[in-house]
């Protein structure tokens, strides 16, 4: 059909990724959280759990959450090259997403990490669990990344020391903006791996049965009175 | 015979993350809190003074002359205003020297505002800004931070006295507890014993800090202020509130070495000891007398430590109580009924003063159903500047 012709000159060329193997993190509060990786059938809930905190000016919430809106959709309509989604859930409860995307065998780019239940380092475990997507599964050296809110650029460029490659613009360049890329080498994450990742893996039956089906959180940290 | 005073007043803001808002703004909100608490929002212009305690507004948000700041931002021209600084004790420091106004006969009403912005910066940039209170030679130059303390002081004690890790954490764990129900706490999160000491995971959950204090022994970075509004109790103004006054029964102050390796010995805190002997004598009273205490948390370490100077318990066995729950909120001295430092946060210049507040909410009976202390008589608390060169103890009565 012409429309399929079309439709296909539309989408990126896209390589099968090898899939991110869950894994059950218990936070401090006690509270198990299943990190696994997003289904394409899930884009609604993960949407439905994004579009709220487009509005939410503080800690830069609106422009992660609209871009990750964005990053979502394009990755249920075939517009990103090999994109990934990662949720965290607890009780199948969205806590925490991140987006990513593979460019090639030697390199990642790091997309948008939005922590949604906040206090427990819910982003922090989100954000070491697509670098070891990126690095440890994946097999890329490197992964690109930027940040577009001061609590990013502290967690990220320099919790993990990230290598400054500003300088280097244009030729290292993140996708987003052109704001300065920093970068995760392989060195980089052997050492703080240990410290900044951790999940226990396999997933009992049960843990994975409580993550099955998301479920969109029904109250937000960040939105006083919330109501669904 | 100096007046006693009173505290008809408190104020207090959610710590956390108010970086988006101006430190003089962030104040006002807690001051504004404190006089509409005590009736007194309409009348501001006849208090005789404002006092404000902050520790580093210059180098954490650029500002300096901040008590200057808030009086234009509160309209309460032409009011006297002045700042106190003692390092993190600021805030204790201001509410004493409140007390001193009134106590001299000087005022009979005073406002006293604690506040700080630290979150502008990262984090290691405000660890560095809070090590400027080190002394510059023998400790700053040397690399030398406040964390750094709290974790060759709690490996001293560990080694002397057999606490662990794990009792690190259950202290943790008492202390988000309280803060999960604290309306005004940074972190308002129960944490699970299983999960940040004894799981499989507890090492990257509860990473370390400064060996061996881990996160959930050490206090998050916070924004945030509160306020006190003191009277003269012996003044016919008293009347003009509409709170009864809880009552500054005991403030004192004392100092030791600037540098900590000049101390006979490190684990004694020598200025926390002589500020609550001075505070129980000038309150008639005694650590028995205590029904509860909010105690400088800043590391785990130091509300053991300051435990047992206090007298609260024998020195060396603080950690023993904390096993057996005598410190919760239903144990037979509940200690940092709000959550401490380490859920509740600590912006530095507000913490002395944000202890005042809680003494007084538990005193009228005002803390949240569940972390409330049943029938309080008396309540210390002890804010502790530099490490533990400059501190303060405050015993508030309820008559």
């Amino acid at each position: 059909m012409a429309i399929d012709e079309m439709e296909k000159k539309l989408r990126p060329p896209e390589v099968e990724l090898k899939p991110y193997p869950p894994k059950v993190i218990t936070l401090a509060s006690g509270e198990k959280m299943v990190v696994r990786e997003a289904r394409r059938d899930e884009v609604g809930v993960l949407l439905g759990t994004v579009a709220p905190l487009i509005g939410v000016a503080a800690d830069f919430y609106d422009i992660v959450a609209a871009r990750m809106y964005a990053e979502i959709l394009g990755w249920y309509r075939y517009r990103v090259a090999n994109e990934f989604v990662i949720v965290g859930a607890i009780n199948g409860v969205i806590a925490g997403i991140v987006t990513s995307r593979h460019v090639d065998d030697k390199l990642g780019m790091s997309l948008h990490t939005l922590t949604i239940k906040r206090g427990l380092r819910v982003g922090a475990q989100l954000f070491a669990a697509k670098m070891e997507h990126h690095i440890d599964i994946l097999g890329e050296d490197e992964v690109y990344i930027v940040a577009e809110s001061p609590n990013g650029f502290k967690r990220w460029m320099i919790e993990y020391q990230l290598e400054d490659r500003s300088h280097l613009y244009p030729q290292v360049r993140h996708e987003l903006g052109g704001v300065p890329t920093y970068v995760l080498t392989r060195k980089l994450w052997n050492d703080v791996k240990a410290v900044k990742c951790t999940g226990t893996r396999p997933v009992s039956d049960e843990d994975l049965k409580s993550a099955e089906k998301l479920i969109m959180p029904s109250e937000y940290p960040q939105i006083p009175g919330f109501k669904r | 015979m100096a007046a006693r005073v009173g505290i008809v007043g408190i104020g207090h803001t959610r710590f956390g993350n108010s970086s988006e808002y101006d430190l003089a703004d962030v104040m006002a909100y807690a001051a504004t809190d404190a006089l509409q608490d005590a009736g007194y929002l309409e009348k501001r212009k006849e208090i005789d003074q404002v006092i404000v305690g902050n520790m580093a507004s210059g180098l954490f948000v650029h500002q300096s002359a901040v008590a200057s700041s808030l009086i234009s931002r509160m309209d309460m021209e032409p009011v006297p205003a002045e700042l106190v600084e003692n390092g993190p004790a600021s805030g204790a420091s201001a509410v004493k020297i409140g007390y001193m106004a009134i106590a001299s006969g000087l005022c009979d009403v005073v406002l006293v505002v604690g506040g700080e912005v630290m979150r502008k910066v990262s984090g290691w940039m405000s660890t560095d800004i809070v090590a400027t209170m080190l002394h510059q030679e023998a400790e700053y130059n040397m690399g030398l931070t406040l964390p750094s303390f709290g974790g060759m002081f709690t490996r001293l004690y560990m080694e002397k006295y057999g606490l662990t890790e794990r009792d690190l954490a259950l202290l943790a764990v008492k202390n988000h507890e309280n803060g999960a129900k604290n309306k005004y706490a940074h972190i308002q999160a129960p944490v699970n014993i299983e999960a940040i000491a004894d799981g499989p995971e507890a090492d990257v959950v509860n990473n370390y800090v400064a060996e061996p204090l881990r996160m959930y022994s050490t206090c998050p970075v916070s924004d945030g202020a509160a306020a006190v509004l003191l009277v003269n109790m012996d003044s016919p103004r008293v009347k003009d509130f509409k709170k009864k006054p809880i009552r500054i029964a005991g403030i004192a102050s004392a100092t030791d070495t600037h540098c900590v390796h000049n101390r006979q010995d490190p684990l004694q805190l020598n200025a926390v000891r002589i500020a609550a002997e001075k505070a129980y004598k000038m309150a008639g009273v005694g650590p028995k007398d205590i029904s509860f205490a909010e105690l400088h948390d800043a590391f785990s370490i130091l509300e053991l430590a300051i435990s047992e100077e206090v007298g609260f318990f024998e020195r060396g066995k603080s950690y023993l109580a904390v096993r057996n729950g005598e410190t919760k909120i239903d144990g037979r001295l509940p200690i940092n009924t709000s959550g401490g430092l380490k859920s509740k946060g600590h912006p530095v210049g507000a913490t002395g003063v944000s202890q005042v507040v809680e003494l007084v909410r538990q005193l009228r009976g005002e803390a949240e159903s569940g972390r409330q202390v049943k029938d309080p008589k008396y309540g210390m608390s002890v804010n502790f500047g530099g490490f533990g060169n400059n501190v303060v103890a405050v015993i508030c009565a309820k008559d």
